[in-house]
């Protein structure tokens, strides 16, 4: 890891969490037939996801992990088993209260946004972010740069395949082809191109 | 006629397909299948999540209140998750740790949650083990089809045994590297979904725009 733009980089494309770990394909399939509503939903990822990475990482770090409770004088104490737990009870909190911030001070952003927002509470992307970032040990800096880049990356993903679609659609796809299988392949297509990404080194 | 028992069993494996028509799971489908004992014991995993959470949310249908049924879900398959990736981290460690967050990331698998709501909240506990049995089962024979196809040609190998002899150690199979790259997966299911759907022709999706023949005049549907 040498510094937080590389860990950018890397983040956001050449482990993008669509095509290299297949994070968050349900909504990735359903909801890329168009390129706006594909870009709110890679909106509301992003913004979710730079909230709770960095959240669930002070809780991990605070409160979970082993020897983490020290500070309340229970140095033994190991609860990272209920990481999974916590980290899913923390991000449908935060969808939720997100929700009501918008609704009360930015009500046009969340006229756009708001549609999407409870559907990212089951996003695997999300989880998985935050589940990435216990298994890799990263620092409450790493872990707001890796949320950052990860939604970016998923944003980005999002974006691309559904512009490909939108054109896709007067084309002469044969039968059985047709809706999920082609685009299946057009992501393993996507998902080679971003595959060059991974000379790429900065910092 | 086949009774609701079969049927609850039987649609998910071809005419139902969780991954190849419902498109749920996909996220964890794709990414353990580098292997075949990984794809193996994702399906054993999935497998018993499933089953169990649909018995268990059956059986408490009638006393949960309808607004708060989403996260009384959760909860149930949260916990049976953990159960879960313990018993891995106790008796299979190097798999789960190949496995890594896929294990966690069952929580979010769509499959659980959508047969939960969709089944398991308005049938009989009976019926609910069967239709969860069902779904894992047609879950996994797309896994252990795709996780085979990916490891031998990828590697020469099936569960590390030997098939095809590589060149390095003195055969004659070059290894196909694409097959252990991510892009492979999405094709692999991409083909599959195409060869399911010219057997199964009426899960075939119509499409938006239809290409008139050259020559202008429209045919007779």
């Amino acid at each position: 890891m040498t510094g937080y733009p590389s860990l950018f980089v890397q983040a956001a494309f050449v482990e993008n969490l669509a095509l290299s770990f297949f994070l968050g394909m349900c909504m990735f399939l359903a909801v890329s037939r168009r390129v706006e509503t594909a870009i709110g939903l890679g909106l509301a990822v992003l913004v979710v996801q730079s909230i709770t990475v960095p959240l669930n990482n002070l809780i991990y770090s605070y409160l979970l992990k082993e020897g983490a409770l020290a500070w309340a004088g229970l140095p033994e104490v190991d609860l990272s088993f209920l990481a999974l737990i916590t980290f899913i009870g923390v991000i449908a909190a935060m969808v939720q209260i997100l929700e009501m911030v918008l609704d009360r001070f930015f009500p046009r952003l969340f006229i756009g946004l708001g549609i999407f927002l409870p559907l990212v509470t089951v996003n695997c992307a999300i989880l998985g972010g935050s589940l990435f970032m216990v298994e890799r040990d990263y620092d409450f800096g790493e872990s707001l740069v890796y949320g950052i880049g990860s939604g970016f990356g998923w944003a980005v993903a999002i974006a691309v395949l559904a512009g490909i679609r939108e054109r896709l659609k007067y084309s002469d796809v044969p039968e059985g082809l047709q809706g999920t299988g082609i685009t299946f392949i057009i992501i393993g297509l996507i998902s080679l191109g971003f595959l060059t990404f991974s000379g790429i080194r900065i910092g | 006629m086949e009774s609701p028992a079969t049927k609850a069993f039987r649609n998910p494996l071809v005419n139902d397909n969780p991954i190849t028509l419902q498109i749920l799971g996909l996220c964890s489908a794709l990414a353990v299948t580098k292997t075949l004992a990984t794809a193996l014991i994702m399906s054993l995993a999935v497998t018993a999540v499933i089953t169990l959470s649909n018995a268990l949310i059956s059986l408490i249908r009638r006393h949960m209140p309808r607004n708060v049924r989403l996260i009384v879900q959760i909860t149930i398959i949260a916990s049976l998750v953990i159960v879960v990736d313990q018993v891995l981290k106790a008796y299979a460690y190097g798999l789960s740790k190949q496995l890594s967050v896929f294990v966690g990331l069952i929580v979010t698998n769509c499959i659980i949650m959508g047969r939960a709501e969709a089944f398991a909240m308005k049938n009989s506990i009976g019926l609910s083990v069967l239709d969860g049995l069902g779904n894992a089962l047609g879950y996994s024979w797309i896994l252990i089809l795709v996780g085979s196809v990916r490891e031998l040609f990828g590697s020469g190998t099936l569960l590390g045994i030997g098939i095809l002899p590589t060149v390095s150690a003195g055969g004659w199979y070059h290894p196909a590297a694409l097959m252990l790259l991510p892009p492979s997966a999405f094709f692999l299911i991409g083909f599959l979904i195409w060869g399911l759907r010219t057997w199964k022709s009426e899960q075939v999706e119509r499409s938006e725009f239809r290409v008139l023949p050259a020559g202008g005049s429209e045919r007779a549907p």
